[in-house]
């Protein structure tokens, strides 16, 4: 059911949208400046689903994300400086500089990483909530991932054995059509992604990912199934990626026009139209929160520049866990 | 009232790791087993059995035929604070788990800044000379001794069997234990009171003067027996156990090698771009002018491992084959 929350509450989300969403358009504009460096991959257009998904979950839950896990992260509670510093591979970067867009990393908020082998996190996420149960914590452990990670065999054997021992994972696949530069349909003989997880034992469900409150609410019935000991679940949330997969994608797999018509779905300004309608949200609050996100951005962006480097001598720091003398 | 210390214990080295095993679960609450086949068939060597009806199904964990995905969620389930003991049939079928051992438990510490450990052990069976062909019998061991982040030990003899895996969980990153599967039938006698080992040291096996015999794993036994037969040809020769592959005991190889003045390496892994070839390198390093001889090394023939035993026999690392290129490197004394 689609929930209605309470307006600050609807606010709150919209300026999670709106902050990842400025968050990128300042990455990629520092890329371009070569202040960003490496792989950088952005998720504009799929804003509603880290948004809603993560509102869903508390602070004792685990995240385990990919590598197109900016907004995830922020919306986690990492600050917008600490991941700009990491991009910037600057020692105060929320992983120390050591793994930039990638690998976002803050355990304290049990956030496990941005993890870019492609299905890599999942059975981390199964480890996890394996941890949870046996230590008898009723906490649940979520992880994102595209579609393209479905047609890794690590998807089947995770989704078996979270479902085998009835472990509380959630499963967030964001079907965001196209698995780096090849769409589902050439990818894989069943398209239908909850058929699937079906197959595998875990119930399943399809939600609009362009709908923020609509992935807000299905999250919400999911985690509570999973902390409530019912076992996995799987959540495909239908979204679309705007820009192009990484910073060096000519786009050539995909129309324009295709992506000119899930533009007319963009979940910020369906969401805004959506707050105006009942009368939530005012020209003058939109405003106003472009001008703090535009502050908290511009900040961020101080504090990378300002952030020293990690000495060299410090390479080999972290490789292993120092021991006792 | 005393009561009088029990005397040395028979037993294989099989049951010396179900021993360790036993102890480790019985210690700590957060160990708990994960495997194929390790709860009810008791382990493809036997080395858990009994162990699910001891400790139960949640502590002893049969998992399905999905090496990648139990061995990420051993390192899921070390993350979370537990302390998983994973076993993995062989070192062939390691290879389906390498994407999770390779970019999550060796890097996930660095790639985060030093915000996580890993604390995961596996053991995992390897080596050849039981006709069970190419794709049961190879050592990889050398593949994992490249990684940086994680700890790779060989235990070759009982002592390391019953104690290695003890010293691995108090290590806060991942071990790997490479068993070599020829040796659990073995039998010898261990304290009945474990003594605590370490996992940094090479250990010197057999005292020698003439030339050092660099083993390790299931190469140990062998290079004993040659230099047995070596003894009886009047040259001396030092047993090397390297113990820990990663990372290596410089002090240790290069002390032996300062003492004998030449080397021969022996490993079952293949020659090109071997553990072997890095031992060497360590020693032209680090030891170039003690040399009397050029280093050599025993090495398993490149071939992938052959069912028929006259034809793997051939392939592996023989005491013979040991003899030799001792032989080579050194005469015996007048």
């Amino acid at each position: 059911m689609t929930p209605t929350p309470p307006r600050d509450e609807a606010i709150g989300l919209l300026r999670d949208m709106l902050r990842i969403r400025r968050l990128e358009e300042k990455s990629a504009e520092l890329y371009s400046a070569g202040k960003i460096r490496g792989f950088l991959h952005l998720y504009i257009g799929q804003e509603a689903v880290a948004t809603g998904a993560m509102r869903a979950l508390t602070a004792d839950d685990a995240i385990v994300a990919t590598y197109r896990e900016h907004g995830h992260a922020l919306v986690r509670g990492i600050t917008a400086g600490a991941i700009m510093a990491e991009m910037y591979g600057k020692a105060s970067g929320c992983s120390r500089g050591r793994g930039g867009s990638m690998h976002l990393f803050d355990v304290s908020r049990r956030f496990y990483g941005g993890n870019a082998i492609v299905g890599g996190g999942l059975p981390l996420a199964v480890g996890l909530a394996l941890a949870d149960r046996m230590q008898g914590k009723a906490r649940a452990t979520a992880c994102f991932f595209g579609d393209g990670a479905t047609a890794e065999g690590v998807f089947q054997e995770s989704l078996n054995l979270a479902a085998l021992w009835r472990l509380p994972v959630l499963f967030a696949c964001e079907n965001n059509r196209y698995a780096m530069g090849t769409a589902l349909d050439r990818a894989q003989a069943q398209t239908d992604l909850c058929l699937k997880a079906t197959a595998q034992g875990v119930p399943a469900g399809r939600v609009d990912g362009m709908d923020v409150l609509a992935v807000l609410g299905a999250t919400q019935d999911a985690v509570r199934a999973v902390r409530g000991g019912e076992g996995p679940r799987f959540l495909e949330y239908q979204t679309y990626r705007f820009r192009a997969h990484s910073m060096f994608d000519p786009e050539l797999y995909r129309s324009k026009a295709e992506v000119e018509e899930w533009k007319k779905r963009d979940p910020i300004p369906a969401y805004v139209r959506c707050l105006e309608s009942e009368g939530l949200l005012a020209a003058a609050d939109l405003e106003r929160l472009e001008r703090e996100i535009a502050a908290e951005l511009s900040e961020a962006v101080r504090f990378a520049e300002e952030s020293p480097l990690e000495p060299v001598a410090n390479l080999l720091v972290d490789v292993c866990t120092p021991r006792p003398a | 009232m005393t009561v009088a210390p029990a005397g040395p214990i028979r037993m294989t080295y099989r049951e010396a790791v179900r021993a360790a095993l036993r102890e480790a679960l019985a210690a700590d609450p957060r160990v708990f087993l994960m495997g194929e086949d390790v709860g009810r068939y008791g382990g493809t060597y036997a080395a858990t059995k009994g162990l699910l009806e001891e400790f139960g199904p949640e502590r002893v964990r049969d998992t399905p035929l999905s090496e990648l995905t139990f061995t990420g969620a051993g390192i899921g389930a070390a993350l979370g604070g537990m302390r998983p003991i994973l076993e993995i049939m062989t070192v062939n079928f390691s290879l389906l788990a390498l994407d999770q051992i390779v970019n999550n438990a060796a890097t996930l510490r660095h790639m985060s800044g030093g915000q996580v450990s890993v604390p995961l052990v596996i053991r995992m069976a390897t080596g050849a000379g039981r006709q069970v062909a190419a794709q049961h019998s190879h050592s990889l061991e050398a593949w994992y001794a490249h990684i940086p982040g994680i700890r790779v030990v060989a235990p070759a003899v009982l002592e390391d069997a019953r104690g290695m895996l003890a010293a691995a969980l108090r290590d806060p990153d991942p071990v790997l234990i490479f068993e070599h599967a020829a040796l659990y039938g073995v039998e010898g006698e261990l304290p009945a009171v474990p003594r605590q080992v370490d996992l940094d040291r090479a250990a010197v096996r057999r005292s020698g003067d003439d030339v050092s015999l660099i083993a390790y794993g299931g190469t140990v036994g062998k290079a004993l027996a040659a230099a047995e037969q070596l003894a009886a040809g009047g040259i001396s020769a030092e047993v090397v156990d390297l113990r820990t592959l990663r990372p290596l005991d410089d002090a240790t190889i290069v002390g032996s090698v300062r003492k004998t003045h030449r080397a021969v390496v022996v490993d079952e892994g293949w020659r090109s771009g071997s553990l072997a070839a890095e031992v060497m390198a360590r020693i032209m390093e680090q030891a170039f002018y003690e040399l009397d001889a050029p280093v050599a090394r025993v090495c398993t023939a490149e071939v992938p491992i052959p069912y028929p035993k006259h034809l793997e026999d051939a392939a592996l690392p023989q005491p013979e084959t040991i003899v030799a290129a001792a032989r080579s490197l050194v005469k015996p004394r007048g």
